[in-house]
């Protein structure tokens, strides 16, 4: 197996009696596309929150690449390469879409108190952000203001801004979400051709698009893992069919 | 789902290259270049005075756009730099410390120490507390201001003598400091107009857009954020200082919380985020003010409603009404 890129170690969270996050553990080797599926009021939002440092957790440790960041801040986890993307989308609707992505590259670019010279003529972060717009299909929309483009033309946008800061691995939460079946279509094709070259995990209510895409799938039931496997694995597993596919869903 | 193609934004109508929004501020940047020409044609000093003031507080106007307009801190305590940097000079000259050379950058540094601290805490919050807070901080320093007997408490005390600058300049001269001014309020409007569109004004303007997500894509926003804060506190000082040459006294009710009251509303009136926004804001107030309490002793009555008015019905302030901004 290759080297664990993120270690999720016995991670706990409460919000008063409810168990969001029950002795949650997890490795991720680099290069894995690991989907986390699971029921509403699972826990997958308060995973994702506290991968990403929005949430603290109770207890319990995350090592990205080697490096112990369960108590750093937001920005800091991003810097280091562990990018997400957002399940209601969240962007700069006063940018243009170039705007947004070119932003994201300058966050991975040094610090930015530099106060004179006119950001958005900057070649070094307006061509890596062309070339992320390009990657997700947008290439033709850059101009466009973000508050002008389609549902589907914004969740491909999160997903530019997150590549664009050239991230070792990519958390997206729920990335099919309000997308018509041909745009969920062209998303699952873009996520399949980053396989490999990029780690991610993939936290999905579309079932389909999960078996179709995922190395391996983890299934979460209130804040615990009842089981981790490959795709066949997960269909089989007489847990899982129990807890969250219900007894004939899996032969879709 | 498909996408929904919305109408071309409006952007009005323009002669040549001259759309109205160019054309405006060439007008009211011409105007005040000839004041003191006219001034002195007609023998109506107090033009220039009025003119003076209206420069003035449009460079404390133009500090406050850049955070509240650029960059979302909707500060409810800017008239503190003024009264900062203005006692500053008022003490100093009363310390028998005349020359501009030391008062300047002292009122510059004292209003950038106060914005650092009240930033550093009060950026950590946000909406009405945010308001709150820096209202709370600017009541502070004007209760402080009463409290100095030694420099006329709420009296406020009489400057004898400008700020010194050898012979370099000589403020007294009436339409010399005007210039100064006007000068200098074309100099900070080009430096905001750097600093928004480098990247600290995108920092700047994301975090206002979404400060959550410029963190999660990887931007410490709050140290951004606070030197923004400490810019537009420099640069506020600085309109203090100049206000108490330009007035010949200091007193707290430079920084009364209605005069923090009046930076805002010159700045929404202006319209946010508009370059000349700030400028054009104070001279509408300013001569607005003036004009109503020549006719009325009631003028508020009239100014309050009529503000409220353009705030409510035109999006974007003036600007947003000559450039046809969309509105929602």
């Amino acid at each position: 197996m290759a080297e664990a890129l993120l270690e999720i170690d016995g991670l706990t969270k409460r919000f008063g009696g409810v168990v969001a996050a029950d002795e949650f553990s997890l490795m991720l080797p680099a290069g894995e596309l690991h989907a986390i599926i699971g029921p509403n009021g699972a826990g997958k939002s308060t995973l994702i929150g506290q991968l990403t440092g929005e949430v603290a957790p109770d207890s319990g440790r995350i090592r990205f690449d080697g490096l112990e960041i369960t108590n750093l801040p937001v920005y800091r986890r991003s810097q280091l390469g562990l990018a997400r993307s957002f399940q209601v989308t969240t962007l700069f609707p006063d940018f243009t879409a170039l705007d947004n992505v070119a932003l994201s590259v300058q966050a991975h670019s040094g610090h930015s108190f530099r106060f004179w010279s006119d950001a958005r003529s900057e070649i070094a972060l307006r061509e890596p952000a062309r070339t992320a717009l390009a990657r997700v299909g947008l290439a033709e929309r850059a101009a466009t203001l973000v508050a002008d483009l389609s549902h589907g033309e914004r969740r491909q946008l999160e997903i530019a801004m997150a590549l664009a800061g050239r991230p070792r691995m990519l958390l997206l939460d729920e990335p099919m979400a309000g997308m018509g079946p041909e745009e969920s279509i062209r998303l699952v094709e873009q996520l399949r051709a980053l396989k490999g070259a990029i780690t991610v995990m993939l936290i999905e209510h579309d079932i389909d698009a999960v078996f179709a895409l995922a190395d391996r799938i983890s299934v979460l039931v209130y804040g615990r893992i009842i089981a981790t496997g490959d795709p066949a694995a997960i269909r089989s597993d007489p847990a899982v069919r129990e807890a969250y596919l219900g007894e004939g869903a899996a032969d879709g | 789902m498909s996408p929904a193609p919305k109408p071309p934004v409006k952007t009005g109508w323009s002669i040549g290259i001259v759309t109205p929004r160019i054309g405006l501020n060439i007008a009211v940047i011409a105007t005040l270049a000839v004041v003191p020409a006219y001034a002195a044609l007609t023998g109506n000093a107090f033009a220039l005075t009025l003119f003076t003031r209206v420069v003035i507080l449009a460079i404390a106007a133009l500090s406050l756009n850049l955070i509240m307009g650029f960059g979302g801190m909707v500060s409810f305590g800017h008239a503190a730099y003024l009264g900062i940097g203005g006692y500053a000079v008022g003490v100093l000259a009363k310390e028998g410390i005349g020359s501009g050379f030391v008062q300047w950058p002292i009122a510059i540094a004292a209003a950038a120490l106060y914005a650092l601290v009240v930033g550093a805490l009060s950026l950590r919050t946000r909406g009405v507390y945010f308001i709150m807070i820096t209202l709370a901080f600017a009541q502070m320093v004007y209760y402080v201001a009463i409290g100095l007997d030694r420099y006329g408490g709420d009296d406020g005390l009489t400057i004898y003598h400008r700020s010194g600058f050898g012979g370099l300049i000589d403020l007294s001269n009436r339409t010399l400091f005007y210039y100064l001014c006007f000068g200098l309020l074309l100099a900070g409007t080009y430096l905001v107009w750097r600093i928004v569109n480098s990247r600290f004004g995108m920092v700047i303007q994301g975090a206002r857009s979404n400060e959550r997500r410029m963190r999660a894509i990887g931007f410490p926003t709050f140290r951004y954020r606070l030197v923004c804060f400490v810019i537009a506190g420099a640069m506020c000082g600085l309109a203090g200082a100049l206000l108490a040459n330009h007035t010949d006294f200091i007193s707290p009710a430079m920084m009364h919380w209605t005069r923090s009251g009046d930076l805002i509303v010159m700045v929404v009136l202006g319209g946010m985020q508009a370059m000349f926004g700030p400028l054009i804001g104070a001279l509408t107030f300013l001569v607005l003010e003036e004009g109503l309490s020549r006719l009325t002793e009631y003028s508020n009555l009239i100014l309050g409603p009529l503000l409220l008015v353009v705030a409510i019905s035109i999006h974007g302030g003036i600007d947003g009404l000559i450039v046809g901004r969309r509105s929602g």
